[in-house]
């Protein structure tokens, strides 16, 4: 997920957005959007709370009625990892249960249910509890490892990586940026961590209430921009080299 | 005391029925909905008796009417189910007071013993395989669509279909039910041993598993103390569906 290691193909959009408008009730939460998102490329989406970040992705996936037009490309397979979902606690449903549910929606192996386990640092005890004991970051990775399940071509992630401990966030970091190398994943993300945008992201799609920008993270992520988007200044480390 | 093995075999298959579809409705906290859809059958037991037909036969329609009409004021009102249920049970209530009456009214609300028909028993047992074989076929779509409406949309799960699906096997479930339990009663079959199984098991196997169990026990257990003790049916496996759920309230451990 490196921006500086992928292998974008210019001309070749996974997804291509026109005038895009969303609103509840008459109210405006998207106007007007357009922007393109290169096969293999990550782009990162950004903004205060409410500037309709998880509106823009529940559209994309064709959850909500829009104005506009969504395309993805021809056999697009999209993996989704959803903001952060009302469990209950005492619901009997394992770690096990959801991903081979996932699983056989998907028509996958257990071979690959068992790889994207290893690949996100998921223990087999650990998807033996319910899905309501389970923490905020094990659950996160749950998310994850079933998003990954079935080789989708795109992966639609908002906040991936809330609640998770800092080596846990690295991990499903690592992990993304070398299955966008590897199988030329598609990646769109949502984050507040503007550090991890800063470095990981091909592109930056911000949103704000009547506003957006877009392009790579040097030319959006400037202190000017920045206090535009947000209303007050931000600041964020620049890491030189994320990977271990 | 006389066993009739059609009310055994209906029993079970009833049992096993409402064991399973009852899993999903309480996990997907259809608690209240479940008791409240019951009650929109007894409109169409009484226009049924009105009309000398078979009142089940009404009460079949009925369910069938009022739960695509819920799922279609949910579509196009975004209001929550449980209000619409809300809305819609209580002008079935209404309705089914005004033109049922008398005994036919109480049969209708706790359910009767009566003798089941070859034919009745055949129809409900095909009724109950095919809600016994939606669940245990669509359980990994119903999981997903349980967890995050959205990863099931990206699943290539149409939810909204899968919903009316489940609303409609739900009714039937119901149906299976109505002339023992009555329209009171039976929404409880559906509920009570999917909300043991679920204080008891870990995982989906074991509540489905408990459920079942539990559900095929109450029905069968039930039926045997109605004869005993000259009591009606419904109220009698209910009784002991709520007895299974006090004794789950003891202990929280297996499956």
């Amino acid at each position: 997920m490196h921006r500086s290691g992928g292998s974008v193909e210019a001309g070749l959009p996974a997804l291509a957005v026109r005038n895009l408008s969303v609103g509840f009730d008459q109210i405006a939460v998207i106007e007007r959007l357009s922007f393109e998102v290169p096969r293999g490329s990550t782009l990162a989406i950004v903004g205060p709370n409410g500037a309709g970040k998880s509106v823009l992705a529940k559209t994309l996936i064709g959850a909500l009625p829009h104005e506009g037009t969504i395309a993805w490309e021809k056999n697009t397979k999209i993996g989704y990892v959803p903001q952060k979902l009302d469990i209950e606690r005492d619901l009997p449903i394992t770690g096990g249960d959801f991903l081979h549910a996932k699983a056989s929606v998907a028509r996958a192996s257990g071979a690959d249910v068992a790889n994207v386990l290893e690949l996100v640092g998921l223990k087999s005890e650990t998807v033996g509890k319910p899905i309501g004991a389970l923490s905020g970051g094990q659950f996160q990775r749950l998310l994850v490892a079933a998003a990954l399940i079935g080789y989708p071509t795109v992966l639609l992630l908002d906040e991936p990586t809330s609640g998770v401990d800092e080596p846990g966030q690295d991990t499903i970091n690592h992990t993304l940026d070398r299955l966008r190398d590897e199988r030329g994943l598609t990646i769109l993300f949502i984050s507040h961590d503007l550090s991890v945008v800063y470095h990981y992201a091909t592109n930056v799609l911000c949103l704000s209430r009547g506003h957006a920008c877009f392009g790579v993270p040097k030319n959006v992520l400037t202190p000017q921009l920045l206090q535009e988007l947000y209303g007050a200044p931000v600041a964020f480390h620049v890491h030189h080299d994320l990977r271990p | 005391m006389t066993f009739d093995p059609n009310a055994i075999a209906l029993s079970v298959a009833a049992g096993a029925a409402a064991g399973l579809v009852g899993c999903f409705a309480v996990m997907r906290r259809m608690t209240l909905a479940a008791d409240a859809i019951s009650h929109i059958a007894l409109p169409g037991i009484g226009l049924a008796l009105l009309l000398r037909i078979h009142p089940i036969l009404g009460g079949v329609a009925a369910l069938l009417i009022g739960t695509l009409l819920v799922w279609g004021i949910e579509n196009r009102t975004r209001l929550a189910t449980e209000t619409i249920i809300g809305v819609v049970f209580s002008t079935a209530l209404a309705i089914g007071s005004l033109i049922t009456s008398g005994e036919e009214l109480i049969e209708a609300l706790f359910g009767g013993v009566g003798h089941l028909t070859t034919v009745e028993t055949t129809l409900a047992l095909v009724l109950a395989l095919g809600v016994i074989g939606f669940v245990l076929w669509q359980r990994h779509r119903l999981v997903l669509a349980l967890v995050s409406p959205e990863i099931a949309h990206t699943s290539g799960i149409n939810v909204q279909r899968l919903n009316l699906y489940f609303l409609l096997v739900f009714a039937l479930t119901i149906a299976l039910g109505l002339r023992y339990l009555g329209v009171l009663l039976v929404g409880s079959l559906v509920i009570i041993p999917a909300a043991t199984a679920k204080r008891l098991a870990r995982s989906l196997p074991g509540m489905l598993v408990i459920s079942v169990a539990v559900s095929i026990a109450s029905t069968t257990l039930g039926t045997w103390l109605s004869l005993s003790l000259h009591r009606t049916p419904g109220s009698m496996i209910v009784l002991v569906a709520a007895g299974f759920f006090l004794l789950s309230l003891l202990r929280r451990s297996c499956g």
